[in-house]
């Protein structure tokens, strides 16, 4: 490898040697190709006329006026997909493409991100197969029949808890046997290095636009800005434009579950230890001796007991900080936010919208926020009606 | 304690390596089981500490994984364990082990009290050669030996780094791939066989899909000083559960079959 993958001392790449040649070979390409004046207007074009970027920084009136503060949502929901995943499949896709590589595969939990890469796939005519566990698999049957209308083909693995962390593995174990010709596409900035790093580069065009677009708006930087953390891409675009903005403060927002006092949460930051898992160092759900835990949430797209090397190593250096917010008030903030603004958000997206609520009245009427509107909710809301049934 | 070195010096023939998941599917069995294996002509055990999420093991191995879970076992329990067979028999034991769950219990702490257990050498799975300084002080310090897997893909120049830092046997993946029984070998292996032979005097032993005895013969007959079998006999543990007398007999006729090969090719 060229590079070591570390922020401080997170991250890294902790994988069998048979993966190591496969990573080197990504690692190389993508440092050739981000710079590669062909691949940059290919994927320039492609993030304009296909994913439908910029999206645009919406000023949440009515929200606003609810919590007290301004709030400025960005519209990753309004991405072609219906949420932030496409910026990174369409930009892993291109790679893979612009490799030579013919096949794809990808893991998914909640199946947001292997649809994501399945819509990918259609594009490029790649042969793509998607790995989902197989409670996942029954629990999401839309989004699989999606991915199939593709032409993806689906893997469920029942092996472990059949959830996302048994979806990776066997990811991992597919790749191994089949590293010639298949390009992994990973769905978050997690894993070994050089999947944080890359996806983080795709992801950036999100915080690169907010920041533009709120010196634009407001004419000066946010005093907050706010995003959900699961892996942490999402958040990671959004963290990455304002990293070097001292004065503006940065809150991930981590998925509570039934209350971090359970063992039903995702809340890796708040509640878990650094460990090596997936790839890399980093924070981890896990017992005493180190078995990695379940996680549980009320999103599956945050479902995962670790989380991306770079959210461990900004919580450990104190640049962000990282809060639970648990379903409950999750549920809560979903509803609010489509009574006062007709928009409908995605259950991971709609932490972000919890911690928001949780400010109210407390901050300033002046203070300006924006917040990573991620996806958009059309797939939660028979999730939503299972715990609040309309009357 | 036996070394690698004292143990290879005294083969005439190939060297015999089953493989287990400390505690599958339980302590007590499992001991059995090793015990079983040593008897049946073991000339060295290779270990694995059961661990959630085994990403460089295929399915058959997984499976094991979890049923010595669900049976209580920990790091420590598998220490213990090993203890047990180190009195029972002066073997070399190589350790095949996850890095979170040696991360958790303390690097320094782990590798000592492992070779007060009598045991050799940790291969970490998922800690490649490029890392090893993270363990190489606590292993050091233990008075370790050190084996390291090389791949099909492993590049010359990562090859001569890892030989480099291998002192007990190199740990040969005969396939691009995870563990797990398969028909044929690999013909990868042949020239990794080779490759290696001229790199290196320390012993190179195959595993990874190693489930017949002329499997062994075959990487042998190319120059190999050892032969891993694992899957093939955890696949026996899997197959009879309901009947402990049935499995302890078929691991000893399998190991057996792999002696007889071994010694007669």
């Amino acid at each position: 490898m060229k590079h070591t993958g570390r922020y401080g001392d997170f991250g890294g790449y902790y994988v069998p040697e048979v993966l190591i040649p496969a990573l080197e070979e990504i690692e190389k390409a993508f440092y050739h190709f981000k710079d590669d004046a062909v691949f940059k207007e290919e994927l320039e074009s492609l993030r304009a006329d296909y994913l439908g970027r910029e999206t645009p920084l919406y000023f949440a009136k009515r929200f606003s006026e609810y919590v007290g503060y301004k709030v400025y949502l960005k519209r990753e929901d309004l991405v072609h997909g219906g949420a932030h995943k496409g910026n990174n499949t369409l930009g892993q896709g291109l790679l893979a493409k612009y490799m030579g590589k013919t096949k794809l595969i990808a893991e998914t939990g909640a199946g947001q991100h292997g649809l994501a890469t399945s819509m990918i796939g259609a594009l490029f005519d790649f042969d793509t197969k998607i790995f989902m566990g197989s409670v996942d698999v029954a629990r999401q049957s839309v989004n699989v029949h999606k991915m199939k209308l593709c032409g993806a083909s689906v893997v469920p693995v029942s092996a472990g808890s059949g959830t996302l962390k048994d979806a990776i593995n066997d990811a991992l174990r597919y790749w191994c046997s089949n590293l010639s010709d298949t390009f992994y596409l990973f769905g978050t900035a997690a894993g070994p290095h050089p999947f944080p790093e890359i996806v983080r580069y795709f992801q950036t065009v999100i915080g690169i636009e907010a920041r533009k677009q709120i010196l634009v708006k407001e004419n000066r930087l946010p005093d907050m800005i706010v995003a959900c953390v699961g892996g942490g891409s999402n958040a990671i675009g959004l963290f990455s434009g304002f990293l070097e903005d001292e004065s503006v403060k940065i809150v991930g927002v981590e998925a509570g579950g039934k209350g971090i006092d359970t063992t039903h949460h995702c809340a890796t930051l708040t509640k878990g230890r650094v460990g090596v898992f997936h790839g890399a160092k980093g924070y981890l759900l896990q017992d005493e001796v180190g078995q990695v835990f379940e996680s549980e949430s009320i999103s599956a797209g945050l479902d995962y007991p670790g989380v991306g090397p770079e959210h461990s190593y900004l919580k450990a250096s104190g640049r962000a900080e990282y809060v639970p917010a648990n379903d409950e008030e999750v549920l809560d903030a979903f509803e609010i936010l489509i009574k006062t603004e007709g928009i409908i958000p995605a259950l991971e997206s709609s932490h972000a919208l919890a911690y928001l609520i949780s400010m109210r009245g407390k901050l300033d009427p002046n203070t300006v926020v924006v917040a990573n509107l991620s996806g958009r909710g059309d797939k939660d809301v028979g999730i939503v009606e299972e715990h609040r049934p309309l009357k | 304690m036996i070394t690698y070195k004292q143990k290879f010096d005294s083969l005439s023939s190939g060297a015999l390596i089953p493989f287990f998941v400390i505690g599958d599917p339980d302590l007590d069995t499992s001991f059995e089981i090793v015990k079983t294996a040593i008897d049946a002509g073991a000339d060295v055990l290779e270990l694995g500490i059961p661990f959630s999420d085994p990403i460089a093991d295929g399915p058959t191995i997984q499976k094991a994984d979890i049923r010595a879970l669900d049976s209580g076992v920990t790091p420590a329990k598998a220490l213990e364990f090993i203890k047990r067979v180190t009195e029972y028999k002066d073997i070399p034991i190589g350790l095949l082990v996850y890095y979170n769950l040696i991360y958790q219990y303390g690097i320094e702490k782990f590798m000592l009290d492992f070779a007060a257990a009598g045991g050799n050498s940790v291969l970490i799975a998922d800690l490649c050669i490029d890392d090893v300084d993270e363990v190489k002080a606590a292993i050091e310090a233990a008075g370790l030996e050190t084996v390291h897997m090389v791949t099909p893909n492993t590049s010359d120049e990562r090859l001569e780094s890892i030989v480099e830092k291998t002192s007990g046997f190199v740990y040969t993946v005969a396939v691009l791939g995870v563990t797990g029984s398969r028909d044929e070998v690999s013909d990868l292996v042949n020239p990794l066989i080779k490759r290696l032979k001229a790199a290196t005097k320390t012993p190179v032993c195959v595993g990874f899909g190693i489930s017949k005895p002329q499997h062994a013969v075959d990487v042998l007959d190319a120059g190999a000083d050892g032969v891993i079998v694992g899957s093939r006999l955890v696949k026996i543990i899997e197959e009879n559960l309901d009947d402990k007398e049935k499995m302890i007999a078929e691991i000893s006729t399998a190991l057996k079959g792999f002696r007889d090969a071994i010694d007669n090719r």
